[in-house]
């Protein structure tokens, strides 16, 4: 039993010496059972259980990764603030339990498209932080190549990253036709906030992935403001996830990352099992403003941002869950976010370092498959070849 | 005294363009109670680059209306108040998300006075930034001047100085037509002196008339909107080598006041363009083709030359982006070529 401890921890997360990871694994449970709140449901039987099992491997993984986004975020703030990040730069700080939790439940296969908000979700999909970090401050290292920025980032089976609100929903469905037509029982993930909920072509996209049965989950990230406006003030009804009218949904405490978890399961399972589009609404909150130009504290206020914070932290609740029940000590914890703010600086240097793409790449990128042609520049006598 | 020394304001102030545009549409918003502004965060955010700061504390809920995030419905709303006899200035965050909405703004707004034979009017203005900001890539970077230029049925502005932006907001929404304000989000915090005469609360520049910002000899070049500033910047430099520019500010692209182009090619036989936008099919090459049909072509001693936006989505990196839009020196290397200098 012990070797099988020791083989499972050596192949886990963190790597330590022999003697130390005999004494930890001796001190810590496997797993916990642990309650989650139950989904407000909404055309819907049952919905997600309200009990699951979290493991000591997978809580490891998600601190960490809920860890490094949040510092990602933070990185990106202190970089905007010293110009290395231009234009706009929207965080997700706070919502981290949203896309790890997400990630916690799908396959790699799976597809997910989502707004401007996106580098928390572009890292859970697959990209490095250094290649994002790179991305924002617009080098050649960066997963765009710096052609892009903050809101056009993409990965494998990961659409972005979009800069207007709400085009996502139909894409999302789109993919999700696709998903559909080659009968590879992939599913879609379509995410929207509370602001873009307001958009008709969410409501079009709703309404035909309902009438062609499509695998699409939509999910409304509401973290109760669109840009400066609380959701009281821009929709008719806040009740997001019955705003899919003949969609089923749920409504989920997006700071929970189990309940997230529990939620995308039920969700997947129910979209893959053929029986159309779902729509999860998950609670959740941005501590910064809508964006680094936005001081996010002229339409709410400073008591209610700290209250969020010391109440219903994402990381905080992973880690409490954790360390009560054993799974992990507050040393262990503490480590991995050690090692966490050392990936960060260490991508925040690359990012800083890296040269900006070569002007001649300028053109690069028009169309795809094409064989070279000029571009025209600033002037008739300027060009730029493009190649794709 | 005091009260006095409050009141009247110095003959040639420093106003931003920013609150020159709040200063024309807190006047006409002043004078007719059936002007109202609509747009997201217009109001209790004060705007989302603070054009219309103050106006939602001044006017209230009723005439400063927050919008949700809903382009094609609060665009259509904006004309059906038009239609039924309201002043609407319908703001469009950018005009990147005017194409949500751009069906009201040309099947509803554009052509309906046309389509119903002279019976309904759309009284209605669209204002916003348009074009190139700063680091804001490909989604929302790009200038609607052509596309919005296009069509018939539509008055299209685009103000470069605070003068402009004042006068033509006022000319736009006391226009019975439907009117697109191209701003300018770099723009906005540039200030300019007022002339004494802009302080009057009916200053307006007429839509549909172009300004010559500095009289030349040997070349013309028409640009509308920041490029304008580049284009002075340029014949500055110009000027200690010799080279006399004549800057036209075109003020409004539509109807585009080409006469005054025309004058000016036939006096300095020479013609460059400027703006932002994209090449193919823009602002630039409907001035050479209008040139190409009137009595200016004749006068050209030399093709007239296009400076342009890069024909690429805006690119984000910083290298990419300033070589993506017309910098002062473009415009001085087109200057010379075209006087084969």
């Amino acid at each position: 039993m012990l070797t099988a401890a020791v083989s499972r921890v050596l192949s886990g997360v963190t790597q330590k010496p022999a003697s130390r990871v005999l004494v930890a694994s001796c001190k810590y449970s496997n797993n916990a059972t642990l309650e989650i709140k139950k989904c407000d449901l909404y055309r819907l039987e049952e919905g997600p259980p309200v009990t699951t099992v979290l493991t000591r491997e997978d809580g490891l993984k998600y601190y960490k990764m809920m860890q490094t986004v949040r510092r990602m975020e933070l990185k990106a703030d202190q970089l905007y603030k010293q110009k290395f990040i231009r234009g706009f730069c929207h965080l997700c700080d706070g919502q981290e339990a949203c896309c790890v939790g997400l990630e916690a439940a799908i396959n790699p296969t799976d597809h997910v498209i989502t707004s401007y908000r996106a580098h928390g979700l572009s890292y859970t999909r697959g990209l490095t932080v250094q290649s994002i970090l790179a991305e924002l401050t617009g080098r050649r290292g960066g997963c765009a190549k710096g052609k892009g920025g903050s809101m056009h980032m993409y990965a494998k089976n990961f659409y972005g990253g979009n800069g207007i609100v709400g085009a996502q929903g139909p894409l999302g469905a789109g993919v999700s036709l696709a998903c559909k037509y080659k009968g590879n029982n992939e599913v879609c993930f379509t995410l929207y906030g509370d602001g873009a909920a307001n958009q008709g072509q969410i409501s079009e996209a709703h309404n035909m992935a309902a009438l062609w049965n499509l695998p699409c989950i939509f999910i409304c990230e509401n973290n109760r403001y669109g840009m400066g406006t609380s959701v009281e003030r821009a929709a008719a009804s806040t009740d997001y996830y019955k705003r899919g009218s003949f969609i089923p949904g749920l409504r989920v405490d997006g700071m929970d990352i189990l309940c997230v978890r529990e939620a995308t399961k039920f969700a997947a399972d129910y979209c893959r099992s053929g029986k159309g589009p779902i729509l999860m609404e998950l609670l959740t909150y941005r501590y910064h403003g809508h964006s680094m130009s936005d001081p996010g504290i002229s339409y709410r206020t400073r008591e209610e941002v700290q209250s969020v914070r010391s109440k219903s932290d994402p990381i905080m609740l992973l880690k409490d869950k954790m360390v009560n029940n054993k799974l992990a000590s507050v040393e262990e914890l503490k480590e991995i976010d050690v090692e966490v703010r050392k990936e960060i600086d260490d991508a925040a240097q690359f990012a800083m370092t890296d040269p900006e793409p070569p002007l001649e790449e300028l053109g690069h990128h028009i169309y795809s498959s094409n064989p070279p042609f000029d571009i025209r520049g600033t002037n008739q006598w300027i060009k730029f070849q493009s190649i794709s | 005294m005091a009260v006095a020394a409050v009141l009247v304001r110095r003959p040639l102030e420093q106003v931003t363009v920013r609150d020159a545009i709040n200063q024309g549409m807190d006047e006409e918003l002043e004078r007719d109670e059936k002007v109202f502004l609509l747009g997201e965060e217009v109001a209790q955010y004060d705007g989302a680059y603070k054009v219309s700061r103050g106006l939602w504390k001044k006017y209230g809920d009723k005439r400063i209306i927050d919008t949700p995030i809903s382009e094609m419905g609060f665009a259509g709303i904006a004309v059906g108040a038009a239609m039924a006899g309201l002043r609407p200035i319908c703001e469009f965050m950018t005009f990147n998300f005017s194409m949500q909405a751009i069906d009201q703004v040309i099947n509803s707004a554009a052509k309906t006075y046309y389509m119903s034979g002279g019976l309904q009017s759309v009284p209605i203005v669209f204002r916003g930034p348009n074009g190139a900001s700063a680091g804001v890539a490909a989604q929302h970077s790009q200038c609607f001047a052509a596309w919005y230029g296009h069509c018939p049925g539509l008055k299209v502005v685009s103000p470069w100085s605070s003068e402009d932006a004042k006068g033509l907001i006022k000319s736009a929404i006391r226009d019975n037509n439907p009117v697109v304000v191209l701003e300018n989000e770099l723009m906005y915090g540039v200030p300019f002196e007022l002339p004494s005469e802009a302080q009057s609360k009916d200053f307006l520049i007429p839509i549909g008339k172009a300004k010559i910002e500095r009289q030349g000899t040997h070349v013309t070049i028409v640009a509308h909107s920041r490029p304008v500033g580049h284009c002075l910047e340029a014949a500055t430099v110009l000027s200690k080598e010799g080279i006399e520019c004549e800057v036209i500010n075109l003020r409004t692209i539509r109807p585009m006041d080409i006469e005054t182009i025309e004058a000016s090619v036939m006096k300095t036989n020479h013609l460059v363009t400027v703006e932002g936008g994209w090449p193919q099919f823009g602002v630039g090459a409907e001035i050479c083709a209008r040139i190409m049909e009137g009595p200016a072509f004749n006068f050209l001693d030399a093709p007239a030359v296009r400076v342009t936006g890069a024909d690429v989505p805006m690119p984000y990196a910083k290298i990419l982006e300033d070589n993506s839009v017309p910098q002062v020196k473009d415009i001085i290397f087109a200057i010379k070529k075209t006087l084969n200098i």
